[in-house]
């Protein structure tokens, strides 16, 4: 099995899902602490759009991604910071984007491998040029979410407090987009547009349930991420199923159980005892 | 451009496509109303799971996508309420049906065309059959939404008043869910999976911004689902572009344009709905039972600065 | 009109309410007040036959209460309804004559009259046909009034229609419901954090604290001995300006 190692394209997909596993849980946090699952679903979506574009014109489908998820990121970050409820704009901008998608497919004649790789990820089939736009857009990406970590975290759980502290609310929101555009179109080669929530929100979602600390949430996310995705490509290699089916399996089953275990164990309740100071009657 | 509707393909498509349309836009605006769009979405997801999986198993895809979409839809509906917490498990089940749809692609060994137009959708290649089986069910989710009408929409807009009032909440919320998962169902002939927002969702985000009431908007919904579905087809029949391309682009034209003018739209009119019966107010105003109820003083000044107040408002 | 005796109520493992006793006549305009989380929605919601009693006797018009009891109308704490939604304020008021019945319901003369009558019972006919979305909270608010008296109630249960709520606004709506409990002698019970303006108008308070209360005159209930009583804790009630205000110390 090791021997595997040896080849490209398996190195390859080691090194650009290792990439991957440990941006997608950091910049997952914030998704799930903002809400903003379906932000996420719908840029990956929209992603498919660019990709399928950059296919027929021959270009990277890589770098259609990267230009119509961080176009479609501007545009959600300029409806406002209370993306939360815009389901409906949200959805609507994807589905025309998917529209043009299916155009750009129809208009390009190797229909179905396209397709199935975009979709569904081809980790085993990513370039060594791939890996290292991965690993350069993540590298950036990490630095960003790291410089603004603090006050990201601040207006994520209290916008309006942090806006009278000062804090450039409306910037963070555009700019955790925009972040949020480059980890989907990284993730996407692994696990394909449609999976996107595989390594973006399972792995934080899970760690969330297990510790309510910022930073042990995301560590133990980056952990999971990464257990996730070597698991899933070792399991894919043995098994001869799809890596991403794999990992997508993986995740989910790890959530739910997080989710079972959760409900079995009786609740702590905090009792607030109330008290009169300051009430008027 | 019109010669094409002689073809019986293109009949059975307009028959098929304007069953999916109704259907679609008035379980769509419950859908919009209370605010469960994401969790359509991720239902007409989950289907192509199911689909693939009967692809594989050699059973009619639509078969596959009622069973998972209507189990999905059972889930949802026991999740409850907690909306962050919600979207998240709705998200990661997509997902893991996601994963099981690509195994079984990858499983099947004959041609893949299937399963792509079921993510892409096929009207122009439906036969009889298929129209029987969409204009069933559509009938069928047509009639049970007419039955919980009154209470859905009461639980959709006070669902605690409606808990109160003897309305059993989680039993309409579950049903209505069940109903989404079959409209998505019959919807995906047309538009396929990825694009099943542009007929459940488009016509009445569309719809609920330009009318006022429940029936209005339904209405509307319904009228523009059709406008679209008829038209796309009539142009995809004279191009070689695909169907839902063009449905996708018009719901999207018409939505656009609704969604950034409709603000105006409606500050503009709001002081005329305030003052539509001047006489009322009068009348009542001049009134003695009206002064022997509110003896307070400043009931004048007040009578006079409400409609001030509401047109600096928005 | 109510009766509750020994009452009990355990949620979660954990007593919300212990031996709550008091009776409400017909007619009677209370007022509850209390900290948060002393129990106030929750005793609502035991009116309303949502929850039952762990132990004691529950009576509301003479019967155990039941989900979906017309003589009661209820109005929730107020949440802001979407700006977009496609609603008239009579739709919204509307529901609480059939909203819980199947079907969809035809167009019907005699409904459009009494949703009207609600509506000119709580001064909203001006604003009957706005979409409920760009109505102000004190508007809102008074739908919901309408709503909860569309069914010619007995009883009313407002759960703080009050909050978020200038003095002006605060005004009308303290106006409006004592115009319908004397009206219409419909007993009221209304879950408030502020009774200074309502001290003119109520005929009896119940104050709940620690999962206990007291029920009385505000007179008899808003004293220092008394509070210091059900809190466990030295509590003084100051008037000042016409107004009363309870301080207690840090526990």
């Amino acid at each position: 099995m090791f021997k595997l190692l040896q080849y490209e394209f398996v190195q390859n997909a080691f090194m650009a899902g290792t990439i991957i596993a440990i941006l997608a849980p950091i910049i997952g946090y914030f998704v799930v602490v903002r809400a903003q699952a379906f932000a996420g679903h719908a840029l990956s979506h929209i992603g498919f759009a660019g990709a399928t574009g950059a296919a027929l014109l021959g270009v990277n489908p890589l770098l259609g991604m990267f230009t119509f998820t961080l176009l479609a990121a501007l545009a959600i970050g300029a409806l406002g910071e209370r993306v939360r409820g815009r389901d409906v704009e949200t959805g609507m901008a994807l589905s025309f984007a998917l529209g043009l998608g299916v155009l750009f497919l129809s208009l390009y004649s190797q229909y179905s491998r396209e397709t199935v790789s975009i979709l569904f990820g081809s980790i085993l089939s990513i370039s060594h040029d791939n890996v290292l736009i991965t690993l350069a857009g993540s590298i950036a990406a990490l630095l960003l979410i790291l410089l603004m970590f603090r006050p990201l975290l601040f207006a994520s759980i209290d916008p309006v407090v942090a806006e009278s502290r000062g804090v450039p609310v409306r910037l963070l929101s555009i700019g955790f987009l925009l972040l949020l555009a480059v980890t989907v179109s990284v993730a996407v080669q692994v696990v394909g547009v449609l999976l996107v929530f595989a390594l973006l929100v399972a792995p934080a979602a899970t760690a969330g349930r297990l510790t309510h600390r910022p930073i042990s949430a995301i560590a133990l996310g980056i952990l999971l991420g990464l257990a996730f995705t070597w698991g899933g490509l070792v399991l894919a290699i043995a098994s001869r199923w799809p890596v991403s089916f794999c990992i997508a399996a993986l995740a989910s089953l790890c959530y739910v159980i997080t989710v079972l275990r959760r409900s079995w164990r009786t609740p702590h309740r905090y009792k607030a005892l109330p008290h009169p100071n300051r009430e008027y009657v | 451009m019109f010669e094409m509707l002689q073809y019986p393909f293109i009949q059975n498509a307009f028959l098929a496509g304007s069953f999916v349309a109704v259907v679609a836009a008035i379980i769509g605006y419950f859908l919009v109303i209370r605010g469960l769009t994401f969790a359509g979405d991720a239902l007409s997801h989950i289907g192509f799971a199911g689909a693939a999986g009967a692809v594989l198993l050699g059973v009619d895809p639509l078969f596959g996508l009622l069973a998972f979409s209507v189990g999905a839809a059972i889930g949802i509906g026991l999740l409850g309420k907690e909306i962050r917490e919600r979207d998240i498990a709705i998200g990661i089940m997509m997902t893991l049906a996601l994963g099981f749809g690509m195994l079984f692609l990858s499983l099947y060994k004959g041609r893949a065309e299937r399963t792509y137009s079921i993510l892409f959708g096929t009207i122009l290649g439906i036969d009889k059959t298929d129209i029987l089986v969409t204009a069933i069910f559509s009938l069928f989710a047509i009639a049970v939404v007419l039955i919980l009408f009154r209470p859905l929409l009461f639980i959709s807009f006070d669902p605690q008043v409606a808990e109160a009032r003897g309305v059993p909440v989680r039993l309409i919320a579950i049903a209505f869910m069940i109903l989404v998962a079959v409209t998505v169902s019959i919807s995906v002939q047309v538009v396929g999976v990825l694009l099943i927002f542009t007929l459940l969702v488009g016509p009445a985000a569309t719809a609920i911004r330009l009318a006022r009431r429940p029936l209005a908007a339904i209405g509307l919904a319904v009228a523009l689902g059709l406008g679209y579905t008829w038209l796309g087809i009539l142009f995809a029949a004279n191009s070689t572009w695909p169907v839902s391309f063009f449905i996708a682009t018009l719901s999207f034209g018409v939505y656009l344009p609704v969604r950034i003018f409709s603000p105006f739209w409606r500050a503009r009119s709001f002081p005329f709905w305030r003052t539509r019966r001047p006489g009322l107010r009068e009348q009542r105003s001049g009134s003695t039972e009206k002064s022997e109820r509110l003896p307070t003083s400043g009931e004048q000044e007040r009578q006079a600065e409400v409609p001030a107040a509401s047109h600096l408002r928005r | 009109m109510v009766e509750l005796e020994h009452v009990n109520i355990q949620l979660g493992g954990r007593d919300i309410l212990e031996d709550i006793n008091f009776t409400v006549t017909e007619g009677e305009f209370i007022v509850m007040l209390g900290p948060n989380g002393a129990g106030k929605s929750t005793l609502l919601k035991l009116l309303l036959g949502l929850i039952n009693p762990s132990s004691g006797l529950v009576r509301v018009l003479g019967k155990t209460p039941r989900r979906g009891n017309q003589a009661i109308g209820y109005a929730p704490q107020h949440r802001t309804l979407e700006a977009d939604v496609a609603l008239r304020a009579r739709d919204l008021v509307g529901f609480g004559l059939d909203g819980h019945r199947w079907g969809i319901g035809w167009p019907d003369p005699q409904r459009q009259r009494i949703v009207d009558q609600a509506l000119a019972e709580v001064d909203a006919l001006a604003f009957a046909d706005a979409p409920v979305g760009q109505l102000s909270g004190g508007e809102q608010q008074r739908l919901l009034i309408a709503q909860a008296l569309l069914a010619n109630p007995r009883l009313l249960l407002l759960d703080e229609p009050l909050a978020n709520l200038d003095l002006n606004h605060q005004r009308e709506i303290v106006d409006l419901v004592t115009r319908v409990c004397r009206g219409h002698n419909i007993a009221v019970m209304l879950v408030t954090h502020d009774i200074n303006p309502l001290l003119q108008v109520v005929d009896r308070v119940i104050y709940m604290a620690h999962g206990h209360s007291t029920i009385g005159t505000p007179e008899e209930v808003i004293t220092s001995s008394t509070l210091t009583r059900l809190y466990g804790s030295p509590v003084e009630v100051i008037h000042a300006l016409d107004r009363l205000f309870v301080v207690g110390a840090e526990t």
